[in-house]
């Protein structure tokens, strides 16, 4: 009787082994520690926001209005608590990451309204933490693409065969993750004005292509 | 028919993966720390820096490599650095601490990617600054080699200030320390080795002295590798000298440079990168 149960038991665990329990496991751990790869680096351009607003006040007072937003787009994301629930809820992870948008989109106006205050270009302050966001901007993305790979990985484990059971029986399901964010604005093609003020930097665009 | 299926489907997979890859740049091989596709640096220049950034890891432990490409194709300078990076994997294990500079020639931009254990030495800010103070200044006057080697230089003095653990794990390591101990040894394997040599025969001579300078070698450095490296090359002085003093430095010579290079080339020491660094354009 032992031995049957002893049998049984190196069965059930063969099985699990076999129909991509463990996969299950070892993805899902990956896709935690990318994601807080990622949280890391947001919590890092995040903190860098105060430093840059106030050189940019320093030269740039008048440009109220770029300022305010960048200090609002920061406040809303400082109030979304990243927390690793977050990607098992779709809703939640879409308000992080507009949030995040938000402040991309914020950050590189106040870029693009920079480039009019040569005082301010030359400021090696400024110039430094141009530095750091750019730095950080490509963080971002490597750690994005990095947490999208593992999401990938864990959600065609979820899906095939025979795994997909195993998902089904102990409540996987696929997470969602990053997606083009400015998907229309991509597609339109570029307008050349020679009026206007210079084009935000290149950097910026990528970063928030990504 | 599911074989038949499958298989189809691998098929169709790898197309679609040869395809993309097919789209980027390939990134070479590490053959060794500086890479040059585009032929801009001469012989001498290339022997020069490759002989710079070997001594510096031997001394620091941290890997440096240069490659210079012609262009990153459709890829962003810093989406193909990192693809350097991933595939290179320079620096040590849990020390991180490679660096890499870009130079996508055509393209008219460079890139300096760092290693996670090295962003606290070389900030993005300090790669800015040494990528635009003072690479892009002498890349724009078409000075490509003075560029590099003075980033370079900048970029060993920014390493130099962070405290990484000792080169130790690593066959350089050893060789750095032991040539403090290189003209005791040659001395006491002369006279050591001059008269057992006479008393004993050639080979229980030379046995003798080897042990005798490891002994003498552990007792002054205190470690025993550094100890039997001694040993050897005073064994194989004793053994092959015979009266001429040449023979041996050559054998010391060869010995030396196979144990920095045991795996008869540069590789990466397993590094890992995450996007740190700057990118600058001239």
């Amino acid at each position: 009787m032992r031995k049957l149960w002893v049998a049984l038991a190196g069965l059930v665990t063969l099985s699990l082994t076999g129909c991509g329990y463990n996969t299950l496991q070892s993805n899902d751990e990956q896709i935690k520690s990318s994601w807080s790869e990622v949280v890391n680096q947001y919590q890092r351009r995040a903190d860098l926001i105060p430093n840059l607003v106030n050189t940019v006040k320093g030269f740039a007072a008048q440009e109220k209005e770029v300022l305010l937003g960048v200090t609002n787009a920061r406040a809303k994301v400082g109030s979304i608590q990243a927390t690793p629930e977050l990607i098992n809820n779709p809703e939640a992870f879409a308000r992080f990451q507009a949030a995040q948008g938000e402040l991309s989109g914020a950050l590189s106006r106040l870029l693009v309204v920079s480039e009019n205050y040569p005082q301010l270009k030359s400021d090696a302050n400024f110039r430094d933490l141009q530095a750091q966001l750019e730095g950080t901007e490509n963080r971002i993305a490597v750690a994005r693409n990095r947490y999208i790979k593992s999401v990938q990985e864990y959600n065609v484990t979820v899906r095939s065969f025979p795994s997909n059971l195993t998902a089904m029986v102990f409540g996987y399901q696929t997470k969602p993750t990053f997606t083009v964010e400015n998907e229309k604005e991509i597609a339109k093609p570029p307008k050349v004005d020679f009026g206007a003020a210079p084009s935000k930097p290149q950097d910026e665009a990528q970063g928030a292509a990504k | 028919m599911a074989i038949h299926l499958a298989r189809v489907s691998l098929l169709a997979f790898t197309l679609c993966w040869s395809f993309i890859a097919v789209a980027q740049v390939p990134v070479p091989p590490l053959t060794g720390r500086v890479t040059d596709q585009t032929a801009t640096l001469t012989a001498e220049q290339k022997a020069a820096l490759e002989q710079t950034l070997q001594t510096f890891e031997a001394r620091k432990g941290s890997q440096l490599a240069v490659l210079i490409v012609p262009s990153s194709g459709p890829e962003t300078i810093e989406q193909y650095a990192l693809r350097v990076a991933e595939l290179w994997k320079l620096g040590r294990t849990q020390v991180d601490d490679g660096a890499i500079l870009v130079v996508a020639k055509n393209d008219r931009a460079l890139r300096i990617e760092v290693g996670y254990g090295l962003e606290g030495a070389l900030t993005d800010a300090t790669s800015k600054r040494i990528i635009s103070e003072i690479i892009a200044p002498r890349f724009k006057q078409g000075d490509f080699y003075g560029g590099i080697i003075a980033g370079v230089d900048q970029i060993i003095r920014a390493i130099d200030g962070e405290p990484l653990p000792e080169p130790s794990g690593n066959p350089a390591g050893g060789i750095a320390d032991i040539q403090q101990y290189v003209p005791v040894i040659f001395i006491l394997a002369l006279v050591i080795g001059g008269v057992l040599r006479a008393v004993l025969g050639r080979f229980p001579g030379a046995l003798a002295t080897g042990g005798a300078v490891a002994v003498v070698a552990w007792l002054l450095a205190g470690a025993v590798s550094i100890a039997l490296v001694a040993g050897v090359i005073a064994l194989l002085f004793t053994l092959l000298s015979g009266g001429m003093g040449g023979l041996g430095g050559g054998g010391y010579r060869g010995g030396f440079g196979r144990g920095d290079f045991g795996r008869g080339g540069f590789s990466g020491g397993g590094g890992g990168f995450g996007g740190g660094g700057a990118s600058g354009r001239w």
